[in-house]
Formats: structure tokens, sequence, C-alpha cells
């Protein structure tokens, strides 16, 4: 009896692992499927296509790829060195009493909900900006700026962690030559966890590129590709968040399907980076 | 100057930069939290439990519609998604370890849980509201459960993964079938652990809203048809706050108010939790 039962358990156990590889391959395969009108339609043409015009059935992606580029890239360049600037500052330079609650309060952070970042960016952030640069505050800039807060304390947490990661007997052995803390961090610590800080990096700017609430407040919607980085512009996320519900043909629904598998398949390459080429060691010391 | 002196030099000019940028990060981010504190507790009241949606303007609308929508999905998301991630997590310690395939699985959870997740609203949309011809809050429940899963299942696969081998050979000693094992002693021995895993899940999907936006959709009133457009803190939040209403994006405060306590304060109940169990 108790033999049947086992079976069973195991098995039941295997499906349900094996369901979700397959739950994936399916997301993958159904996300095709669906933009096969719009592949068929536009072909190469949607990605390098700058007009998003839906009441003429046209449909280019390249604003909304520029527009996630651009303000992923300007969250990336604010966040990175503030964040090692957190992570040097936990590590390094706190006294214990301070870096526990320190650490701890920008793990929780962490977990806020992007939509509150978005919600403050909107009424907080934007006047601001307005206020600075003219315009209406609505802008590429306004969405770099946010996004970067949304994920610095995410990457501030995992880059500490992999500072942490350089053993102690490494760093002693420097002070105890006579180092400075900067000769210890830029001799000892970067070089050593060198491979997990830019796996961080890389991971949190996989995050970044798919986020949508933080940036979707305070972007504007706007399918238009400006160097001018204090006008409203879109990205990948935003534009489906804003127009998915209101696709009314077919073939809108298919472009935004296939701005949808675009945008799984770029993060799934950045985070796949990040995790196998960086982050390797990480896993099998697990 | 002397050799040391540069490196002296350097080594103020480095910690004065890194307190700074620690400085002007912590900064912002405790304007957020103060903001979100000052707005949402000035926006609390006893109407926000009470009444559901109103139109603009009368200052008598209030939040249970979204507070009862954003129980169900979550609710629902979770007693679905919890076992199956915990089944699954199961295999991957218990029978699958180190094979080509545990790792596999274990690699693309490692990836779904970092994938942007309106990608999967968009998928939910595919498979369950364009076939059933409208939205619904079984879609938005089926959306934060995929998010959920790959969640649950890492953290139940470390955790069984802590439970010492001994304790398994004890039991199998004693003759016990394998899944009497698992369920009555490595499940036991790794309690706080899942309890811990399956809470951080539960605080990640419940803040998600991107799934949502076009899965459950929204709703300004008390819905509690599964089968129908249903009111989520989130997306209430962003309808509200991105209105020209002051009393709705008053509403729009408290629920972010709400929402961010009810996520940290299942964050922290996680870390207490883990912590007594390795004081143990």
């Amino acid at each position: 009896m108790s033999s049947i039962i086992d079976k069973i358990f195991a098995n039941a156990t295997k499906f349900i692992a094996i369901g979700v590889l397959l739950l994936v391959a399916w997301i993958f395969s159904v996300l095709f499927e669906h933009s096969l009108k719009s592949i068929e339609a536009f072909g190469f043409s949607f990605l390098t296509e700058t007009k998003w015009a839906p009441n003429l059935e046209k449909f280019g992606a390249l604003p909304a790829i520029y527009g996630s580029v651009v303000s992923t890239f300007l969250a990336m360049i604010l966040a990175v060195p503030i964040a090692i600037g957190i992570a040097i500052f936990l590590s390094e330079i706190a006294h214990a009493k301070i870096k526990t609650p320190v650490g701890v309060s920008i793990e929780l952070l962490a977990a806020i909900p992007s939509v509150v970042y978005g919600m403050w960016g909107l009424f907080y952030f934007v006047p601001i900006i307005r206020d600075m640069f003219g315009g209406i505050g609505i802008s590429m800039l306004t969405a770099g700026i946010v996004l970067s807060i949304m994920i610095l304390p995410f990457m501030a947490a995992v880059t500490r962690d992999a500072m942490n990661t350089t053993p102690d007997i490494l760093k002693e052995s420097a002070y105890a030559l006579g180092g400075t803390k900067w000769d210890v961090i830029k001799d000892i610590i970067i070089p050593y966890a060198k491979a997990g800080i830019i796996g961080s990096f890389i991971l949190a700017l996989g995050r970044a590129i798919g986020e949508t609430m933080a940036v979707t407040f305070v972007m504007g919607n706007v399918h238009k590709i400006s160097t001018d980085l204090t006008q409203p512009a879109t990205s990948i996320p935003v534009t489906l968040a804003n127009e998915f519900a209101e696709a009314d043909s077919e073939l809108y629904f298919s472009s935004l399907f296939e701005l949808s598998l675009l945008l799984l398949v770029i993060s799934f390459t950045i985070i796949s980076i990040a995790k196998f080429y960086f982050l390797r060691r990480k896993r099998t010391g697990q | 100057m002397t050799y040391t002196q540069k490196r002296v030099i350097a080594n103020s000019i480095v910690m004065a930069l890194s307190t700074l940028s620690a400085l002007i990060g912590i900064g912002f981010l405790l304007w957020i939290l103060s903001i979100l504190i000052i707005n949402g507790v000035d926006a609390l009241s006893m109407t926000i439990f009470l009444e559901e949606g109103a139109p603009p303007g009368n200052e008598s609308g209030g939040l249970k519609h979204a507070l009862i929508g954003q129980l169900m999905l979550v609710g629902y998301a979770s007693a679905f998604g919890v076992p199956l991630g915990i089944m699954a997590g199961t295999y991957l310690s218990e029978y699958g370890l180190k094979s080509k395939l545990s790792e596999t699985i274990r690699d693309i959870s490692d990836i779904m849980m970092s994938a942007p997740s309106i990608v999967i609203g968009a998928f939910v949309y595919a498979i369950v509201v364009a076939p059933s011809g409208q939205f619904s809050g079984w879609a938005g429940s089926i959306a934060l459960m995929i998010i959920m899963l790959p969640i649950i299942l890492r953290t139940t696969d470390d955790m069984l993964q802590l439970v010492p081998s001994t304790l398994r050979e004890a039991a199998f000693a004693l003759g016990t079938p394998k899944y009497k094992v698992i369920t009555q002693v490595v499940y036991r021995g790794a309690k706080a652990g899942i309890l811990t895993g399956v809470m951080l899940g539960v605080a990640r999907v419940a803040g998600e809203t991107a799934p949502l936006l076009f899965t459950s959709f929204n709703d300004n009133f008390l819905n509690t048809d599964m089968s129908q457009p249903m009111a989520s803190l989130t997306v209430t939040m962003y309808n509200y706050a991105t209105s020209p209403y002051e009393d709705w994006q008053k509403l729009g405060w408290a629920a972010a108010f709400i929402l961010s306590m009810f996520i940290l304060t299942l964050n922290i109940l996680g870390r207490l939790f883990l912590l007594k169990r390795k004081g143990k």
C-alpha cells in the first residue's frame, strides 16, 4: 500500500516540476504564435520602423526599443556609482551598529512594490523636473531617474553581498601590510568579487529593462524618438501597460504580443548572461 | 608628497565619496518612505475599509472593493501556487537533486524570478482572457500564480537541502517509506524555511501591478465573482493616482500605504522566522 503512495508521490512531484519547465516553453510558444500576424505583416521592419500608428494599422517598435534602451541606460549610469558607494559603505566603512539596520532597511526597500515608486515619481519628482528643465516633466529623463531609484536597493544589496564573499583573511593580510581601506577595496575586494559585482549589475539591468510600473507613470507613452531627454517617450513595457487593454484590431494585438516576446527574449538573455556567466560560482557554492 | 601620503589622501577621498553616495541613496529612499507614510496615514480612515469606490468629488469612497479583491486574487494564487511550488521544490531536492533535469529546472526558475511580469500578463491574456472573452479574477490569479511558482520552488528546494541527511537516513533505517520521510521528517525540519519562502513569495506577488492590468483589470465596486473583472489594490492605486481628482489620489496613497505595510510586515516576519531557526 505505502509503496503505491510512494510511487504516486514521487511521480506527482516530478510531474509538477517538469510542468514548470513546460510552462516556460508554453509562454514562449504562445507569445510567438500570437505574434505571427505582426511578423508576417512587418517582418524585420517591425524593429526598425519608427511609426506606431494604430489607426493606420502601422506598427514600428523602434521608438519603444529606443526608449527601453535609453531609460535603462540612464538608470544604470545613475544607479551603479551610488550602489557601489552604498556597498562599500556597508561592507567596509559602516560601524557594525549601523551596518545591520541600514543593510536591512535597504533590503526591505527592495521589497516595496514598484507601483509606489512610480506614484512617488509622478507626484513629487515630475514637478521638480518640470521646474528644472521646463516641458511637462513627464519625460525620458524622469523615467530614467525614477527607474534608477527603484533598482538602487536591489542593486546595492546584491553588490554588497558580492563584496562580502571576499574572505576576511585576504583583507586582513592586506591591512597587515599597511594597506588603506581603498587599497584593500581596489586591490583585494574588487579583483576577488569582480565577477559577482558585474553579475549583480547585469542582473539589475535585466530587471530594470522589464520594469513597468515605476516608469509607466512618468514616461508619457509617446511613440517618438527624440534626443531631447526632457521630452515624453515610451518603452516596451510602458507601451504594453498603456495599450494592451485598449487594442482593437488583430494586427494591433499581434504587434503588442510581438513586443512582449521581444521583451521576454531580451530580459531572458540578459539575466542568463548574469546568472550563467558571472554568478556561476555563487550557485555551486549553495 | 610621499607615496604614503598620496595613498592616504586617495583613501580619504574614496571614503568620503562612498559615504556621500550612501547618504544620497539612503536619503532618496527615506524621502520616498516618509512621503508614503505621511500621505498614507493622512488618508487613512474607517470609511476606507467600509466603503466601496465612489464617483470622484464627494469624498465618500473607500477601498473595500480593492482590499477584498486583492485578498481574493492573492489568496487563490497562493492556494494553487504554494502547494505546486512546494511539490516541485520537493522533487528537486528529494528526488532529482543533482540530475540534469533538476539543474535545468533550477536555472529556468532563477531566470523566471527576474523576468518581466508584464509579459506573464500578456501570456495569460492570450490563454485565458481572449478565449473567454472577458477580463476576470481567475486570469489575474493565474498570472500571479505563475509569478509565485518559481520563488516558492527555489526556496523550498534550498530549504529542504539544508535538512541534514542523517535525519532522512535515521527515518529510512526504521523502514519508513520515502513519502513519509519527506512529509513527516524533512518537511518538519524545514518548516520555518518553507514558511519564510511562502511569505516572501506572497509578499512579492501582492505588490505586482503589471500582470493584473489586462487580466483581472479593475472594478470600482465590490465584486466577489472570480469570473468577472476584479479590483486590486495595485491597479486601483494606478488608476486613482493617474486620475485628476484629489480625493481619488488620496485613496491611491491610502492603498499604497496599506499594501506597503502588508508587504513589509510579511518580509520582516519572514526574516524573524529564519533568524529564530538559525538561533536554535
